[in-house]
Formats: structure tokens, sequence, C-alpha cells
């Protein structure tokens, strides 16, 4: 018990901060850089992420273990992962505007746009490349988007600081905000030598 | 009238791979283009297996644009576009397995790519067989290229090298002296460019350029706005250009063409 947790913890800080999921595995780069803009909107788009892969972790390592390794036709995780992910986000959309229209407001409009962000997809196919379980596949699921959501949210609240600074013409809008990414990516080289 | 359609299938082929450069103008794809990018031959492995990908899912999806309902034709041209990934994926792990090491999991990862379900809702489901080829060709030909060129500069600055090949052994193959060889050695590259940092900064000043071209092209009073390559989905949509792109606040999100 103390051992599983111990590794649990492990996988948990590798994943949300040693190899952080924007700023050392490039993915999710669109909306780490596109919905950066508020504090607000990108800690809801955080949550999101949290919400969606580690629910996308969850029914993808289900799937994969108990139908498709179970039929030999793990080949076909790439097209059943991303069928599943877009079904699932579709369908807890639903449920949500359906039962819990107060979160429905807060998360609703960030949903959609999650489907095809390759963090999801990355993720459901890290687990399975590297044969964790579900328990295993969980965690490190919510732990790569626990690291999302601190890496958004540090980033916008950077450039909620920066919209007042006299930047150079070339580099207004996407340039300095990929500097100020670079800049945190150093930062995060940093937990490198944590584990 | 045959001549005339390879006009045409020529002058989209060029569209993708100059005009509308999908990384260089268009800014799609983003993940990868950095992810990869430590090296050129890398970038180059990547760009090639993309466009194949994009080539062959942009013929069945122009085939199919008849048949499939247009209510479920994004799922659709998902499933057409993983089952080639899984194809060239199965393909490249048999053949060329230190490349699909290299990539590791970028390759399942052009699913999402946004280039490919960009091309096939923009161009492949409103053109014909042929065009639709020439355009995954220009298209996958200019994401090659511009992966190919990001990667050397980033192995240029990073590790000194060029396409594998170090500086010093570059020197002594074209046969200059000692003293030129052991300086070359002696350099220490800038390490960071090859790593994850680099690639934010290597992209940060190519998107500076390209402000500076569009900028100058408005002072001239040209068009700058980019016509195809914008689909629904603007979270994947890298086109900086275009002022829908952002998360509205006020509870609309971006909704072009809407």
């Amino acid at each position: 018990m103390g051992e599983t947790l111990r590794e649990l913890l492990i996988i948990a800080i590798g994943s949300a901060l040693v190899s952080n999921v924007v700023l050392s595995q490039f993915y999710g780069l669109c909306p780490f850089l596109g919905v950066s803009k508020q504090l607000k909107t990108a800690s809801g788009m955080g949550i999101a992420v949290i919400f969606v892969i580690t629910l996308a972790s969850l029914v993808s390592g289900a799937i994969y273990q108990f139908i498709l390794q179970r039929f030999h036709i793990e080949y076909l995780r790439t097209i059943v992962f991303i069928l599943v992910i877009a079904a699932l986000v579709q369908f807890v959309e639903m449920f949500l505007k359906k039962k819990i229209p107060a979160l429905y407001q807060s998360l609703g409009v960030f949903l959609p746009l999650i489907t095809t962000n390759c963090a999801v997809l990355g993720t459901a196919l890290t687990n399975v490349q590297k044969e964790y379980n579900i328990l295993y596949g969980v965690v490190n699921g919510f732990a790569t988007a626990g690291g999302f959501a601190i890496a958004i949210c540090i980033l916008a609240g950077i450039r909620e600081k920066m919209q007042y600074n006299d930047i150079p013409k070339p580099f207004q809008g996407m340039p300095i905000v990929l500097v100020t990414a670079g800049l945190m990516a150093i930062a995060f080289c940093g937990f490198s030598g944590l584990l | 009238m045959s001549k005339e359609k390879e006009m045409t299938a020529g002058k989209v082929f060029f569209n993708g791979l100059i005009k509308e450069n999908p990384t260089f103008v268009l800014m799609l794809g983003m993940c990868p283009t950095l992810a990869v990018t430590t090296s050129a031959i890398n970038g180059f492995g990547m760009g090639m297996t993309t466009m194949v990908v994009l080539t062959m899912s942009n013929i069945i999806i122009s085939m199919l644009r008849g048949i499939i309902p247009d209510k479920v034709r994004i799922p659709a041209f998902i499933v057409i576009i993983a089952s080639f990934v899984t194809i060239v994926g199965q393909f490249l792990e048999a053949y060329i397995p230190a490349l699909n090491d290299a990539l590791g999991m970028f390759i399942p990862l052009i699913v999402v790519n946004c280039i490919i379900l960009g091309r096939a809702e923009a161009f492949a489901s409103k053109n014909n067989f042929i065009l639709s080829m020439f355009d995954g060709l220009g298209m996958g030909l200019g994401f090659t290229v511009a992966l190919t060129c990001i990667g050397l500069v980033r192995e240029l600055l990073g590790a000194h090298k060029i396409f594998g090949i170090s500086f010093a052994e570059l020197a002594a193959m074209i046969g200059a002296g000692e003293g030129v060889t052991g300086w070359l050695q002696s350099q220490s590259p800038i390490a960071i460019f090859v790593m994850a940092p680099g690639a934010f900064f290597v992209l940060a000043a190519l998107t500076a350029i390209q402000n500076v071209v569009r900028s100058k092209k408005e002072q001239r009073g040209e068009k700058t706005k980019i016509q195809s390559g914008c689909s629904h989905d603007c979270m994947n949509c890298g086109d900086s250009a275009c002022e829908h792109r952002f998360y509205d606040p006020d509870g609309k999100d971006c909704a072009v063409g809407r």
C-alpha cells in the first residue's frame, strides 16, 4: 500500500511539474496560447481540462484493458480513443447542461473546444504506452491536467500584467507570449532535479 | 481542358507550399512543430509522415464528399484520418523504427493535428480529388519544409550540427586544418535551443518576422487576411491574425463564420 502511494506520488509530481504537459511535452499548445489572455478564463479552461482529462483517462483506460486488450486489437487504440473522447465530451456537455447548470455555466463553453486538444489524446496514449493500470492512469491524467492548469494560470497572470508594457512592435501579440512561455519553460526545467 | 486543370492543380500545390504555408503563414499544427524539431532530420520525418496522412485523407474525403452527411462530417473525417494515421504508424514501426522512436507520441497525435482536419474541412470537402491531392501534397510539403528549417536552426545553434553531422566533422570533411577543427570542437553550443524553451524562442522569432512582413504588406495596402484554412474550431486554429481567435469573456466563444 505504502509502495503504491509512493509510486503514485512520483507519477503525479513527474507529470505535473517535471515533465509539464505544455512546457516540456508540447501537448495542448493551442488552448495554452489561445485562452490565456485573462486569468479568469484561463482558470476556467484549466478546470475544464482537469475534468475532461481525468475522465478520459478513466474511460480510455477501462476500454483498453477490458475491450482492446481482451480481443487483441491494441493497434486500433488511436481510432477508438479519439472517438471515445469526442463522444465523452459531448455527453458530459449534455449531462452538465441538464443536471448541473451552475457548473455548465462556468465550464460549458470550454468543453467543445477541448475535444480535439492533443493533450487529452496524448495523455490517454501515454497511459497505455507506459502500461499504467486504470488507477495509475487516472492519477497520471489528473496530474498532467493539473500541470496544464498551473501553466496556463501562470501565463495568464503574466499576460495580464504585461498588457501595459511597452513591447517592441514586431513582438506585440503572439511573439511576446511565446517568449514568456519559453522563460516559463526554463523555470520549469528547474523541477527536473526534484525526482 | 486538361491543361487548364493542371494549371489549377499546380496553383493549389504552390499555394500550400508557399503562399499559405501551414506553419509560417497559417500557423497551424504548432504542437508537433515545437516538439519534434530538435533536429532537422526529425522535423523532416514528421513533415513527411504528416504529408502522407494529409494527402491520403484529402483524397478519400474528397471522394466521399457527396456521400458523408453534413451533420456527421467531423466524426467521419476523424475516423478516416485516424485510420490513415494508424496505417502509417504501423508502417513506420515496422520499417523505420528509429524515426518511430524519435517522433514517439506525435505520430498518433497526427490525428488531432489541426492542419489535417482544417484542410479536410476547408478544402477536401469542397473540391474534387485531384485538386485535393495536390492541396495535400502542397500543404504537406510546406509543413515539411517549415519543420526542416526550424529543426535546422535549432540543431545549428543548439548542437552545432547540420543534419546530424557536427561542425568539426564537416570541417574535417572539406579538408580544413587541424586548428580550425580543434577550434570548432572547443566551442560549446547554446544547448537551450535543443531543449524545450528553445522551441518557444525560435517560434517567437518566427512570428515576430511574420508580424513585420504583415505590417509591411498592410502599409502597402495589400490584403493580409487569409481566406482558407480557417475551420470552425478556433481553439485549434493558430492563425494569430484572426480577430475572432480569442475566447470572448461575454459568454460567446469565438465563432468564425457563424
